[in-house]
């Protein structure tokens, strides 16, 4: 984007990031072997959440962009939470 | 940006030289108003078969029982119909041609802000097209599903269904990157001094529409490969007896297809609000109210899909919650309405082809919009569900919208596109044949409808016989006139009389260039005003 293209993310920076996701996924996997009942799926989706929020905000750029190009994005997934939600207003009263 | 300082010898876009010789100059155009024309060049044609067959089945309906053709090949033209109309022609339609051609120009922009994309763009929309026409005609035979593709028939059924589904999924792809060019131009493009207000109402249109063609369309591809994989590898997503969910796919399906809807009308709405002020010499009346309403229909559209699944089984709370929320989605569209109206009052009406089909996208609109409440209403749709009532519904709205919204653009457009006018008088004539072929060929559907005419049924009984012949005359005084109306602009476009560059005395950034544009639209400074529409 034009007011940014000046900004490159430092490797340093990419690097940890890349750490963290690594030891994210390390989680998803070893948090299977305990039972947590009706949590598990729970639990595996906030993790991914956070991963993808991650990779959002320093791979995609996202923490450096303008505010608006953020308020966009995250309209998206505000819209998306709400389609689900309302689905579920079937589901759940079926 | 999009200003030349110094002045550059006007060549018009259609007789520049590029790298690329005769029919490849087009195939390898970036030029958006080169690929607006190639889209209108494809989705004419495609229109014009689904005509046809739509005419086929008229022609079925004109009497009870088998009158020229099985029901197996009446299944089959329904859904070919559909598939042609829906995919290939009115979710295209006004975006990818005039709105390619168009809204770099009315922003002031020299192109839109990836001319390679889009090219491509088109590229994947012809290959898309191609395997649609191949679903039909290879060895299982057409699709039998109608063009909602609805599980779990549509998992069983022997015809090509995979075939028609891929092709959905690819064009599905078109839509999405011509989405996100558009709104990246909107975005980055826009003549330095043109704010968001200052913009004209088709390029808001073209805006909201956009976002809905990103966010919506992904969903419509994964519920394709969803049903393809349930086809090929039995896993269950919508089948009960696997734990699978049928209803599972009518939300999916209409978590798209609703919002698609807009998709064709919000740029058809676009146009009108272009169209009234010109020929009403007027400004817009209640402009933010117009531009801000486009980003509300897209918005609360996308909340609204459960209206097409109240007698499918669905919980009775999610009911009632998407029929409040359809009703609210009217409020945006009939505040359109009634801004389009406040203008007209007390205008300077010059009564020409385009305005003549504004008009008539109104009336239209209004019929298939009210109809539209009762079918939003759950305890009337109830009744109505699945009979002719719907196919007259749809078709007011999508083909009396967005289709006569067409028209008028083409008729408005068309001087400014090629330089030339075609025979007014003609037009105004040929407008009111098309008119009144329409509400003969669909209002009959309204009233058999409520008396229980079952849609996608080739055979009925004889009490419905006087409107199915009513709707059938309509039909052929409709495909007439479409065909004479097209043979007319295309005879103005070849041997009409050289129209100077603004014919209608518009306001808008278009009519301040020669007709045709050159290739990069502004070679002179242009002027940007603070309202695009100050006529008085
Ligand atoms: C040229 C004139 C047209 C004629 C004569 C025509 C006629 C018909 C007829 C007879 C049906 C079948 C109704 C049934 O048996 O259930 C139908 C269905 C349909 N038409 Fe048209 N139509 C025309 C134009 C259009 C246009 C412009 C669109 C644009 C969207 C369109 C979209 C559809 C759709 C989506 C269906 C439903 C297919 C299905 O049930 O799967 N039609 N049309
Ligand atoms: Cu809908």
């Amino acid at each position: 984007m034009a007011n940014n293209t000046s900004h490159t993310t430092e490797y340093k920076v990419l690097g940890r990031i890349l750490v963290l996701l690594m030891f994210m996924t390390f989680l998803t996997i070893s948090v299977t072997s305990f039972n947590l009942g009706a949590f598990s799926v729970t639990v595996a989706l906030l993790i991914a959440c956070f991963k993808a929020f991650m990779v959002l905000s320093y791979f995609m750029h996202l923490k450096y962009e303008s505010l608006l190009l953020r308020i966009l994005v995250g309209m998206v997934f505000v819209l998306f939470a709400v389609i689900v939600l309302i689905t579920f207003i079937d589901y759940a009263y079926r | 940006m999009s200003k030349a300082t110094e002045k550059i010898e006007y060549v018009s876009y259609l007789d520049h030289q590029s790298k690329y010789k005769g029919i490849f100059a087009w195939i390898f155009a970036t030029d958006h108003k080169r690929i607006g024309l190639l889209y209108m060049y494809a989705i004419a044609a495609f229109f014009v078969i689904g005509a046809f067959l739509g005419l086929a089945m008229r022609i079925e309906l004109i009497a009870p029982g088998e009158t020229i053709m099985k029901p197996q090949t009446y299944n089959g033209i329904f859904t070919v119909h559909g598939i042609i109309m829906i995919f290939m022609v009115v979710i295209p339609g006004l975006s990818a041609v005039f709105g390619n051609f168009f809204l770099p120009i009315l922003i002031g922009a020299k192109d839109v802000a990836f001319p390679k994309l889009n090219r491509f763009s088109w590229w994947i929309f012809m290959v898309g097209s191609a395997m649609a026409v191949a679903s039909q005609l290879l060895k299982s035979g057409p699709p039998d599903t109608g063009w909602t593709f609805y599980a779990p028939y549509s998992t069983t059924t022997g015809t090509n269904v995979i075939m028609a589904t891929t092709a959905a999924f690819v064009l599905g792809f078109s839509s999405i990157l011509t989405g996100l060019n558009f709104i990246v131009t909107i975005h980055q493009m826009r003549a330095p001094g043109m704010k968001f207000f200052n913009m004209p109402l088709f390029p808001w249109a073209i805006y909201a529409t956009a976002w809905i063609q990103l966010l919506a369309t992904p969903i419509i591809g994964i519920t394709l490969v969803m049903l393809i994989a349930e086809r090929l590898f039995g896993i269950g997503f919508f089948d009960p007896a696997l734990g699978g969910d049928p209803l599972l796919y009518q939300h999916l399906f209409w978590i798209y297809s609703h919002p698609a809807v807009y998709v064709m009308i919000l740029p058809a709405m676009g146009v009108i609000s272009e169209i009234i002020p010109t020929f009403c010499q007027r400004k817009i009346y209640g402009y933010k109210a117009i531009a801000l309403s486009s980003l509300a229909i897209a918005g609360v559209g996308f909340l609204v899909w459960g209206h097409h699944m109240y007698t499918s089984g669905m919980s009775e709370n999610a009911r009632w919650f998407f029929s409040l929320l359809t009703f609210i989605v009217a409020v945006p569209s009939a505040i359109k309405v009634f801004n389009w109206l406040a203008t007209m009052y007390k205008g300077s009406i010059d009564m020409q082809p385009p305005f003549l089909y504004a008009l008539e996208f109104i009336f239209l609109f209004i019929i298939g919009g009210t109809t539209g409440l009762i079918l939003g209403s759950v305890a009337t749709d109830v009744q109505v569900h699945d009979t002719s009532f719907v196919v007259a519904h749809f078709h007011y709205i999508i083909f009396g919208g967005m289709g006569f919204a067409f028209f008028a653009a083409i008729h408005y457009w068309l001087p400014k596109m090629y330089g030339r006018m075609y025979n007014l008088k003609r037009a105004k004539i040929l407008s009111v044949v098309i008119f009144v072929g329409f509400n003969l060929l669909y209002f009959p559907q309204f009233i058999i409808g409520i008396q229980g005419m079952p849609r996608r049924y080739y055979d009925y009984l004889p009490q419905f016989q006087w409107a199915q012949v009513i709707s059938t005359i309509g039909g052929f005084i409709l495909v007439a006139g479409l065909l004479a109306m097209i043979s007319n602009l295309i005879m103005g476009v070849r041997k009409g009389e050289i129209a100077p560059a603004n014919p209608w005395q518009g306001s808008t950034l278009e009519w301040q260039i020669p007709s045709p544009p050159s290739l990069e639209n502004f070679d002179e400074e242009i002027e940007i005003k603070e309202n695009p529409y100050d006529y008085k």
